[in-house]
């Protein structure tokens, strides 16, 4: 009956969070007890939560994504927040003022926790050394989707109890995937061993020095794996076509029902979403018993509730 | 009345003509006199006692950013800074707004470079027009006009049958053709080093067989033009090899290297700091290891800065979007002096001749030694003196350098273009 | 160290509590425990048993995380904040007497964010608070119904309330 997280003396200390690859293990799976914590306010009748009462979180989108930012404002709402969205298609940006300019706005409208998306690496970590609020990246360029990866993990743990051992496939276009990045660290600091499904064209260079396995097969790994994390083809972002059709992608990497055949009962089915049906993969594996897509989304809440009360907390400490 | 100006005393090294012992020079009307023992009693005497005294040192590949975007750096300015690094005479590059591409052009940058009175500049001619690589410029005109070389730099020529034909072209005059070695259908958007770090930092990579594949289609076409060809900022160990085969072929290929392609590697960029944002990217160890070697082989011709000014507001943006380059010029000396110097891979001789007589021979003019007749360039250095790298001190109207606050040896004292001292350090 | 409470004692004092407790309430209203987190919800569980034998039904009994309605959350502080925790209640508040227990009355400020909590959850009948140890000290106008020991408590010493279930041994310290 009690939380898993005991009353240790950890101390979170992060004002911002940027990505997973140079978290601990510690800190990832005090986010993730966080996390348990916040679940039941989505539950319960009154929706809401004091602790960010009074302050104010920035929605700084400069790529389209209504599925993370509403999950975000959610969050934040939840907390007691006040929400703003900035959605740079429509404002200044698109007139050519720079990232720096626009923080520097922000600064002086004295926000205190801006949520990030840029099609740039490195733009939240900028953007954190211009500007004295909590920065959170909610995705950068082909670098790293932190709040993704760990609603992943946290998915995982609470369905498998635990990740050390778990075998986990990623498939799909790893090349150009953030999440498939965060995964892979979040994962393998969990214990997980990670392994790349995917064509050769859409691996990343010199993916022999990251801790993962490779495989151009999904047919080879799917039963071995007690995970499997379907990528999202981004039609919209890939240049000089990698392979030849979406036809033939999904024949050899889409998960139909008699690919699941081949896999272990229990494995988990996921997809950061959205999903395109019949490319990734067919309706009836989206919809059926193995996958947890829509849980995904439920924990996405709790967990983006849990990094947001995490950094707030971290500008409290004074040394 | 002639004027004379004597140097006492310096550790003179003039590998051109083999020496490297302590002893004198004489300039008188601008040009060298005698280089040995000098009895005379002449007025203007500078005592190089214990310092280092070298023909002028010679960049072949800088920005100076004039005509067009003057408030990154102008004729003017970047010359004063590259004689306060030692430099006599440097190389401007083409790709300015607008591009140098016919002789009044051309003329206009060396009108300009006289009119600052510190180094000698000369200046490349783009190979196409607009540097689209698709029609060629009036490289006769150009030539005429005192243009060094061509080159589209900043773009590689794409169509090789374009490039046959500038190869060709070039023929008729004695010039040689220069190439920013990249193939953009292997280069994508890229911004770094494609490998380990590009996949970590989320950020598209430039893979090296975008340079390794022009050069080696370059050579080919050498093979069959046999123009003077010069390969510039060479950063890969597969470029090595390339023009390693080439000179065995003894095909008429140069090639040059830059400081940061001997100092830094990929894993620099890991702070997203865009001065470390430059074309072609920071490579491997691995790839330094091979340059460096290169370098003590013989088979790098210059070294040169490829100083690229940018604006610090240019510069502030994130990785991706920022434009490439860095300035070095005014700690180039003690760079590589750190690179080459420091590691035993050249010695003082070596170090020169790869800064003077080679360069010089590059480009095909008459500079880089002291000997007699020929234009009384020299640079005085203090190969000891310790100081650190302070980007505010720069007399260049830019800051993009990834080197402030590095601990570096050997300052230049004074610099002497035509028997007049330009700059001298105090 | 100074043991105010030793193990008889205490258990002494939740008979005595649950039994005043069910005298004191109509035997129609429904009643359950919620305990504050981490030691008000272990000596809930134990009340809340008494008061099942007594009553002859099971009486719910939940764990409340208050740290989430703490005021002094954005003060600044050195070291890390206060974990988040789970509450962990399974039943329906609404119309119910709810006994608010905590191991000790000292401030009243993590009984206020209790209530905030409590409230955000349904709307009980009622909230009564029981405490195992009361200290003066009180900077908000707050009292228990059922206090278990008035402590004496020289300021600067603080109340600590060891349990079987957590700390090995049932004791009440002064230290």
């Amino acid at each position: 009956m009690a939380a898993s997280g005991k009353d240790k003396k950890f101390e979170w200390n992060r004002k911002h969070l940027l990505g997973l690859r140079e978290l601990s293990a510690e800190e990832i799976t005090y986010i993730l007890d966080t996390a348990q914590g916040f679940e039941q306010i989505s539950t319960r009748s009154i929706k809401k939560a004091p602790p960010l009462r009074g302050k104010v979180v920035v929605n700084l989108f400069f790529e389209d994504s209504t599925r993370t930012r509403n999950s975000f404002t959610l969050a934040a709402s939840r907390l007691s927040a006040d929400v703003i969205d900035f959605t740079m298609k429509t404002s200044s940006v698109s007139k050519g003022e720079t990232l720096l300019d626009t923080a520097k706005n922000l600064e002086a409208m004295g926000i205190d926790i801006v949520v990030i998306r840029h099609n740039a690496g490195g733009a939240p970590l900028f953007l954190s050394r211009n500007i004295s609020a909590c920065v959170v990246n909610a995705g950068d360029g082909y670098c790293e989707h932190p709040t993704q990866g760990l609603l992943d993990v946290y998915t995982i743990r609470k369905l498998k109890g635990s990740l050390k051992g778990l075998k986990v496939a990623i498939v799909g276009d790893i090349a150009h995937s953030r999440v498939a990045r965060s995964n892979m660290w979040a994962m393998t600091k969990l214990g997980a061993e990670v392994t790349f499904v995917g064509p050769p064209t859409l691996i990343p260079a010199q993916v022999e020095q990251l801790p993962v396995k490779v495989s151009y097969s999904l047919d080879e790994v799917i039963g071995k794996v007690d995970v499997i994390n379907m990528l999202r083809i981004q039609f919209e972002r890939l240049g000089g076509n990698p392979f030849p059709s979406v036809r033939e992608y999904s024949h050899y990497f889409g998960l139909t029902v008699d690919r699941m055949k081949k896999a272990k009962p229990d494995v988990l089915v996921m997809h950061p979403g959205p999903i395109n049906r019949g490319v990734e993969m067919e309706s009836e594996v989206a919809d059926g018993a193995n996958s947890v897509i829509l849980q995904q989304v439920t924990n996405g809440l709790a967990v983006r509730m849990a990094v947001l009360f995490l950094v707030n907390q971290a500008t409290a400490r004074v040394e | 009345m002639s004027s004379e100006l004597l140097i006492k005393n310096g550790r003179v090294i003039d590998p051109a003509n083999g020496i490297n012992k302590v002893c004198d020079v004489l300039i008188a009307d601008e040009k060298f006199a005698q280089v040995g023992k000098v009895d005379k009693a002449v007025k203007n005497v500078i005592n190089a006692k214990g310092k280092l005294v070298t023909p002028g040192l010679i960049d072949i590949h800088v920005h100076f950013r004039e005509p067009g975007d003057e408030e990154e750096e102008t004729i003017a300015s970047g010359s004063a800074a590259a004689v306060a690094a030692g430099f006599t005479s440097v190389v401007c590059m083409p790709n300015t707004t607008p591009p140098i591409e016919d002789e009044t052009d051309v003329e206009y940058i060396h009108r300009k470079g006289r009119q600052a009175r510190k180094t000698h500049v000369y200046t490349m001619g783009a190979i196409t027009k607009k540097r689209e690589g698709i029609e060629l410029a009036e490289m006769g005109f150009m030539a005429q006009a005192g243009a060094v070389g061509f080159t589209d730099d900043g773009n590689g020529v794409q169509d090789p049958a374009v490039m046959l034909r500038a190869l060709k072209y070039a023929a008729m005059f004695d010039v040689v053709i220069a190439q920013h070695c990249q193939d953009n259908s292997f280069v994508g958007s890229g911004v770094m080093n494609s490998g380990y770090y590009s996949t970590i930092l989320g950020l598209p990579g430039m893979d090296k067989l975008a340079e390794e594949a022009m050069l080696w289609r370059d050579i080919q076409l050498v093979k069959k033009a046999k123009v003077r060809y010069h390969a510039q900022h060479i950063s890969t160990a597969g470029s090595v090899e390339l023009i390693r085969q080439a000179k065995k072929d003894s095909l008429p290929v140069t090639c040059e290297v830059t400081p940061h392609h001997l100092l830094l590697t990929e894993k620099c960029c890991e702070g997203y700091d865009t001065n470390y944002k430059v074309n072609p990217p920071l490579r491997t160890e691995k790839d330094i290891d091979v340059l460096k070697q290169a370098i003590a082989d013989g088979l790098v011709d210059a070294l040169v800065t490829d100083h690229a000014p940018h604006l610090q507001s240019e510069k502030e943006l994130e990785f991706l979007t920022a434009p490439f380059g860095m300035v070095s010029l005014e700690c180039a000396l003690g760079l590589y002096i750190k690179a080459l110097i420091e590691p035993k891979i050249l010695d003082w001789p070596g170090l020169i001749r790869l800064m003077t007589e080679r360069p010089a021979k590059v480009i095909g003019i008459d500079k880089g030694t002291l000997s007699k007749g020929k234009q009384g360039d020299v640079t005085i250095i203090d190969p000891d003196a310790e100081y650190v790298v302070d980007v505010n001190k720069f007399r260049s109207k830019s800051r993009n350098c990834p080197y402030n606050g590095w601990k570096l040896r050997g300052k230049v004292l004074k610099t002497i273009v035509g028997g007049e001292v330009r700059f001298s350090a105090d | 160290m100074k043991v105010i409470l030793n193990s008889e004692q205490i258990e002494r004092i939740l008979e005595d509590q649950a039994r005043r407790i069910i005298s004191e309430t109509p035997p129609k209203v429904e009643i359950a425990v919620i305990g504050i987190r981490s030691r008000g919800e272990i000596l809930a569980q134990r009340l809340a048993e008494k008061l099942s034998k007594n009553r002859k039904k099971e009486i719910p009994c939940g764990a409340l995380d208050i740290t989430l309605y703490r005021d002094d959350l954005n003060s600044p502080r050195a070291g890390a904040g206060p974990q988040v925790r789970t509450t962990e209640i399974g039943f329906d508040v609404d119309g119910k007497l709810i006994i608010l227990y905590d191991d000790v009355l000292y401030t009243g400020r993590s009984t206020r964010a209790a209530l905030d909590a409590l409230i955000d959850l349904g709307r009980p009948k009622a909230i009564k608070l029981a405490v195992l140890v009361e200290r003066s000290g009180r900077e908000f106008p707050i009292q228990a119904d059922y206090v278990g020991h008035k402590a004496d408590v020289k300021p600067g010493k603080s109340v600590q309330v060891n349990l079987v279930e957590s700390d090995g041994k049932d004791q009440v310290i002064i230290e």
